[in-house]
This record gives structure tokens, C-alpha cells and sequence, in this order.
């Protein structure tokens, strides 16, 4: 605690986390020193396209990285003072579920087919709870009635097969939610819905962290997302953080060239038909071959950059992240920084 | 009554266009219940022009696509193509019009064959339709490489050894060859990264400039429909709900469920201030719909069984602006109806 004396000590605290899976080609690292903090009561969004390691920092953090594969090399992770990392196999089976509650993309990879959804919720109940199975079940009623499925009495008797995907998630919510935890993994939790029901999910989201307190952590590639539900945002670029801050400082004042390309080429509802949309140039390259340096240096616009891609220093020296402005950190190597004559928006 | 979109010049035309598939039920029984997948679809698409198809999953966007370029038979209906009915042709009889109606699909590697090689893979086109000697086709197989922004080295390699945005360009690139009339995108960035979907979507402008073709572009992000498209068909559960020039559509949106769509996107603008459209309970099975207006039960326009159970009229409420007008689908329906229809 002595390490925070400034202010409270966040509910989670990621520092330096390191993750590398073994693979017929050798190690991989996954995640490469990811850092951040997770406030009480707040929601952190995690953002960056498919492969920059959002789901390896959450299974990380949970630790359920596929075994024997999946390794945590460095790092820790302060939950409430104690470092999830380290802890013992035993100890992190009461945190799941009970003080970290999970939901993931596919709503079916969370529920057992053949067990009625009464049962599953009870199941986590009992694990956690001194409970009667009756007063089990009443709460597993008190709890879809909490995420909105209309007639719970009869949706708890029913099996996963029976709900629409919508429907579903909001039981693997509830699920999630059953022993009030402290923290939310949300690993891409309405991907896989339609926007109209992802409007009435993330909805649903907010009001119970509103009601319940709890904190989130909101991994998504979708920006929009993060700008509706997060109060701060860690940018991932090819396992490292590129960026981070307050939401505002990441929509209003994004200084990695990443984050910028990213916001630029998503197409608007307001942006002009058949026009040139902006795209960032050239591809993330494959985790075997990442470069010590600056990782997005090679899609950079800046007109030196050559020199740099061509540098010692790309080759063996890693950027660190400075703090741009205060809570608000980027990469620091000047090629992947916005620069002037940068576009402006 | 119902009056349908037409259009004079177009290229393709629709007229209630039904895809129902048979439900299988039990090992014995006989089928007796549709998926009534595509239900009543009328609409044209004109010359050079970009036809957006927009709706959530399941409403019949793909199965609309398909049944266009006859990868699947329609149950009833007209798909007229450049004036040649296409509705009951053989595969044989479609043979001459494949050139010029082309599909590329969400995921590539479904359509692209995994055992040839990117070479093969856009060759094949050309040999299917004799077309040019050998030399010729392996230059046309390079060109095309090039024009999609592909290295000439990928004429040796398959498809896995490439990136899904890469893929996708293989896919395109195969549709592309023959220089189609028509291509149909069903999807074709919906699996990607934004950064690589942009690419994608200025190589689809691009490709139309130079060639003029005309797109039917499948999505279901509004976002995306909105940069591409000249019109916007909105569709509902087998149905059009509404059709209108993209900025007549975006500006004036009047069906509640183009609303509600539109109103689902979450926004990158901190500072948006959004009048959010919920809807009521969940897209209804196309198998047993509801009777009468399929949407009235989950709008935000409540209206009593009776009148739900009405259908509503598709009109032309402004030029080229279509939508189904009924009390539970348009605010202040009586202001559309006029009484000359
Ligand atoms: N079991 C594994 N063995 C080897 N590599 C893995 C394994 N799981 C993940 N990886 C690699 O780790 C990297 C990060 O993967 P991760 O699943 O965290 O990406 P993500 O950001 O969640 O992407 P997406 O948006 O596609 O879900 C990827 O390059 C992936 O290939
Ligand atoms: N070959 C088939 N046999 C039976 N039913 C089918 C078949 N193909 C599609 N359907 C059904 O028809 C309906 C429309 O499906 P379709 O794939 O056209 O939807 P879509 O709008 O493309 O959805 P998505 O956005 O998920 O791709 C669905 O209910 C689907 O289950
Ligand atoms: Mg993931
Ligand atoms: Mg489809």
C-alpha cells in the first residue's frame, strides 16, 4: 500500500504484465509490459485490433491462459493489495467468480447446454455462498429479473438453447454478477449481438454498474463502445500499450498515431458518401517477428521515419511511455508520435 | 394497395421476390412449416449505381444475395438482370449472365478454394470462359494481383498464407475479373479490423469508378452503408421497411426501426447528444411471423392487437423515398397518406 501514498490504491493495479505462449516456431509474447490501473467503480476500456493481446491480458489477469502453453513471464497484478500473478491456484478459484466476475464474447462458451439456467446460476451461488439450493434458485430469479429478461420464473427453468443470443448474454451477465463482485471482465460482450440488442446490453451494463458500484474492465475493438461506456482507455498495439488516458484525452487529444488512425478510419454516419475514407498504411506484423522498437514505426507517416526503421535503436531499444499530460501517457519515440503537420481533426 | 419501387434504366430488377425455405421437423414428418427467409422483396438498382442493403442478422440480407445471382432458386418472384429473366434458369442457362453477376462473401476463405494457389484461383475465371491464351491470362492474373494490392509473388502462394484483409482482396479480385455488370457484396469487411476495412472499402469505390460497376453492398453497420451507398434499403424480417436516397434516408430517417438502427451506433463523439430508439423484446422468427405489420410489436409506437395485426402499405411518401407506412412503423402516418393513393 505503501506504494500509492498519494491517493487510493486502485481496485487493480497492472504493472510490467509479460505473457508468451510456447508455439511450434518458439516463444511468443502476447502481452509485452502492458500497465494499467483500475479505479473503484470505474469502467477502463481496452482497445486495439484483433491479435494486440485484449483477451490474453483478460485470461491473464484471471489466470486462464490455455495451459501448458500459455505462460506469465513478468508482472503483477494488484487486486485489492493482493497480486493476482502469484496467487495460488486454489486462491484464484474463490477471486473467480466471487470478486472477479467474467463475461465473454460468445455467450455459449460461458453456459452448459444441458443445464437449465437456474441450475448454472445456482451452481455459482452455492460455490460462493452459504445457500439453501432453494434460496439459490429465488436468487437466480432475483438475479434475470435484475438484467432485464422479462417472465423470470419461467426463463429460469429453461435451458441456454431457448433464449435468443440477446437474452443469453443477459444471463451470462447475471451470471457474472451473481456473487457481487468488485470487478467485471467484459471481453468483447456484444460482438457477436446486433446493434440493436448491443444498444439495449451496454444499456443494461451501465445501469447496474450505476446501481452495484462495481468496476469494469471493457475489452472491445470498437471505439464507439469505449467512447459510450469507459471512463479511461488503454490503447494496445501488437501486445504493447500505445496509449493511455482518460477517455477524453484518447478521443480528444490523441497523441500516438495509432490511436489517431484509428479514430480517422472509422467511417461515420456523417461522413461524406463515396469519398476516400483514411486508412493507416501497411499491416501488424506477426508476433515471431515484432521489433524491439517503436512496434507501429513501420505504418508511420512520419517523413524521417526510414532512418529510424533502419536505427540501432529500432532494433534494441524499447520506447517507454511518458506522461504526455497528467494521466495521460503515449509511447515515447517521436516517429509514432503525432507530429506536425499531422492532419487535424 | 401495394406500390412497388421502379425504376426506369435499371440494371437489375426485383419484383416480390420470396425465398421460403422448408422447416424440417422430426425424422418422419412431412414439412408443413417455411423459413420464410426472403418474403416480398421489390427493388431495382440502376447502372453504376450502389445499392445498400442493410438490416440485423437473420433478416434475409444473404439469402436476398443469393437468390440474385441464382446461387439459390426463389420460390416466387422476378429477378430480372439487363432485361433477361433469371428467376427459373438452369445452371446452364445462367452461364452467360455468371460473368456479369459476381458475389464476394464475408469470410474468403469459405469461397476460395484452400488446395490452389492464388494464381490458380484467379485464373480459373478465365479458362471457365475461355477467354485468352495462356500468356494473356497470366497477364491478366498479375494485373489484377496489382490492381487489388497484392505482390506478384502471391500468384505461388494459398490463400492461408495470407492475412483475412488479404484474402478478402483475393476474393474480390476473382470477382473482378471478368469486369462484372453487377457484384453483390455480401458482408465483405464485416470480419475486419478498421483499419484494414477501410483499405477495403476504398479499394470497392476505386474498383467502381474505373469500372462502373453496380454493387448490392451487404452490411449491417449503417456507418459503412452510409459512405458507400447512393440508396439505402432498410430490411426487416424478409421485408423492405424502407428505401430512399442515402441522404435523404440518413436525414430523414421515417421508419421507427431505421431510427432505432441508426440510433444503435455507439458514437466516437463524447459530446453526442442521442434520442436512443429502444425496441421492445426481440427480432421475431421468419419461420411462424407475426401477422399483419411484423415490426408493430416491438415499436416504440405502441398500437392495440387489431391494428398490429394489419399490414402496412409500402409508399412513396417523397420521390425515391419509400417506406412502410402503418400506424406502429411512422410517426404521424395520417401526414403521408395521401389522397391520391
Ligand atoms: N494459445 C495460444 N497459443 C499461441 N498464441 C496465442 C494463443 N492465444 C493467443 N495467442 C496469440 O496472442 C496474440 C494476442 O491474442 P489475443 O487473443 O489476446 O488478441 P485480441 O486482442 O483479443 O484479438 P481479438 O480482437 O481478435 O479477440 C495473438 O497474436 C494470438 O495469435
Ligand atoms: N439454407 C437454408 N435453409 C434453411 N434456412 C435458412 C437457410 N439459409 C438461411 N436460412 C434462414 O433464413 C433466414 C435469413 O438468413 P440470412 O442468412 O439470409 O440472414 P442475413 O440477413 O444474411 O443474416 P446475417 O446478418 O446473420 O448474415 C434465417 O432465419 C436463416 O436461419
Ligand atoms: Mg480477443
Ligand atoms: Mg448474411
Amino acid at each position: 500500500m505503501s506504494e500509492f501514498p498519494a491517493r487510493d490504491e486502485p481496485l487493480l493495479s497492472v504493472r510490467d504484465l509479460v505473457t508468451a505462449f510456447d508455439t511450434d516456431d518458439g516463444q511468443v509474447v502476447a502481452v509485452d509490459g502492458v500497465s494499467f490501473d483500475v479505479e473503484a467503480g470505474k469502467t477502463l476500456g481496452i482497445v486495439g485490433e484483433s491479435g494486440c493481446g485484449k483477451s490474453v491480458t483478460a485470461m491473464s489477469l484471471m489466470r486462464l491462459l490455455p495451459q501448458p502453453a500459455g505462460r506469465i513471464l513478468g508482472g503483477s497484478a494488484r487486486f485489492q493489495g493482493e497480486d493476482l500473478v502469484t496467487a495460488s491456484e486454489e486462491r484464484m478459484r474463490s477471486i473467480r467468480g466471487a470478486e472477479i466476475g467474467m463475461v465473454f464474447q460468445e455467450p455459449m462458451t460461458a453456459l452448459n447446454p444441458v443445464h437449465r439456467i437456474g441450475k448454472q446460476i445456482g451452481e455459482m451461488l452455492l460455490l460462493h455462498e452459504p445457500l439453501s439450493k432453494a434460496e439459490a434458485w429465488q436468487r437466480s430469479i432475483e438475479l434475470l429479473k435484475l438484467v432485464g429478461i422479462p417472465a423470470p420464473e419461467t426463463r429460469v427453468g429453461e435451458y441456454p438453447h431457448q433464449l435468443s443470443g440477446g437474452m443469453r448474454q443477459r444471463v451470462v451477465i447475471a451470471l457474472a454478477l451473481a456473487c457481487n463482485p468488485k470487478l467485471v471482465i467484459a471481453d468483447e460482450p456484444t460482438t457477436a449481438l446486433d446493434v440493436t440488442v448491443q444498444a439495449q446490453i451496454l444499456d443494461l451494463l451501465r445501469s447496474l454498474q450505476k446501481r452495484l458500484g462495481m468496476s469494469v474492465i471493457m475489452i472491445t475493438h470498437d471505439l464507439g463502445v469505449i467512447a459510450e461506456m469507459c471512463d479511461e482507455v488503454v490503447v494496445m498495439y501488437a501486445g504493447r500499450v500505445a496509449e493511455r488516458g482518460s477517455v477524453r484525452d484518447i478521443f480528444g487529444n490523441p497523441q500516438h498515431l495509432y490511436t489517431r488512425g484509428l479514430l480517422e478510419s472509422i467511417p461515420r454516419l456523417d461522413s461524406p458518401r463515396k469519398q476516400e475514407l483514411t486508412t493507416i498504411p501497411g499491416a501488424v506484423p506477426p508476433l515471431s517477428e515484432m521489433p524491439v522498437g517503436a512496434r507501429f514505426a513501420p505504418r508511420s507517416s512520419h517523413p524521417e521515419v526510414t532512418a529510424y526503421l533502419e536505427s540501432a535503436s529500432f532494433r534494441e531499444e524499447r520506447p517507454v511511455l511518458v506522461e504526455f499530460a497528467p494521466g495521460h501517457w503515449v509511447e515515447d519515440c517521436r516517429y509514432v508520435r503525432a507530429f506536425e503537420g499531422e492532419m487535424t481533426k | 394497395m401495394t406500390t412497388e419501387p421502379s425504376l426506369k434504366r435499371s440494371l437489375l430488377e426485383v419484383r416480390d421476390l420470396r425465398v421460403h425455405f422448408p422447416v424440417k421437423e422430426g425424422v418422419f414428418s412431412r414439412v408443413n412449416r417455411f423459413c420464410k427467409a426472403v418474403d416480398g422483396v421489390s427493388f431495382s438498382i440502376r447502372p453504376g449505381e450502389t445499392f445498400g442493403l442493410v438490416g440485423e442478422s437473420g433478416c434475409g440480407k444473404s439469402t436476398l444475395g443469393k437468390a440474385i445471382c441464382r446461387l439459390l432458386r426463389p420460390t416466387a418472384g422476378s429477378i430480372e438482370f439487363e432485361g433477361n429473366a433469371l428467376q427459373s434458369l438452369s445452371k446452364s442457362g445462367m452461364r452467360p449472365f455468371r460473368r456479369d453477376l459476381q458475389i464476394v462473401f464475408q469470410d474468403p476463405a469459405e469461397s476460395l478454394n484452400s488446395r490452389q494457389t492464388v494464381g490458380e484461383i484467379l485464373e480459373e475465371p478465365f479458362i471457365i470462359h475461355r477467354l485468352g491464351s495462356e500468356a494473356e491470362r497470366r497477364a491478366k492474373v498479375t494485373a489484377l494481383l496489382d490492381r487489388v494490392g497484392l505482390a506478384k509473388s502471391s500468384v505461388s502462394k494459398y490463400p492461408f498464407e495470407f492475412s483475412g484483409g488479404q484474402r478478402q482482396r483475393i476474393g474480390i479480385a476473382r470477382a473482378i475479373a471478368l469486369e462484372p455488370k453487377l457484384l453483390i457484396c455480401d458482408e465483405p469487411v464485416s470480419a475486419l479490423d478498421v483499419s484494414v476495412q477501410s483499405q477495403i472499402l476504398n479499394l470497392l469505390m476505386e474498383l467502381q469508378q474505373e469500372m462502373n460497376m453496380s454493387y448490392l453492398f451487404i452490411a449491417h453497420d449503417l456507418s459503412v452503408v452510409r459512405v458507400l451507398s447512393d440508396r439505402v434499403g432498410v430490411m426487416y424480417l424478409g421485408k423492405f421497411v424502407e428505401i430512399a436516397d442515402g441522404d435523404e434516408l440518413f436525414s430523414n430517417p421515417l421508419h421507427e426501426y431505421t431510427k432505432a438502427l441508426m440510433s444503435a451506433i455507439p458514437s466516437t463523439d463524447l459530446d453526442a447528444v442521442r434520442d436512443r430508439v429502444i425496441l421492445r423484446g426481440d427480432v421475431p422468427s421468419p419461420i411462424d411471423p407475426p401477422p399483419g405489420c411484423a415490426f408493430a410489436r416491438r415499436s416504440p409506437i405502441e398500437v392495440s392487437e387489431e391494428e398490429a395485426s394489419q399490414p402496412g402499405d409500402f409508399v412513396e411518401v417523397s420521390p425515391g423515398h419509400w417506406v412502410e407506412l402503418h400506424p406502429a412503423t411512422v410517426r404521424d402516418y395520417e401526414r403521408y397518406i395521401t389522397p391520391s393513393r
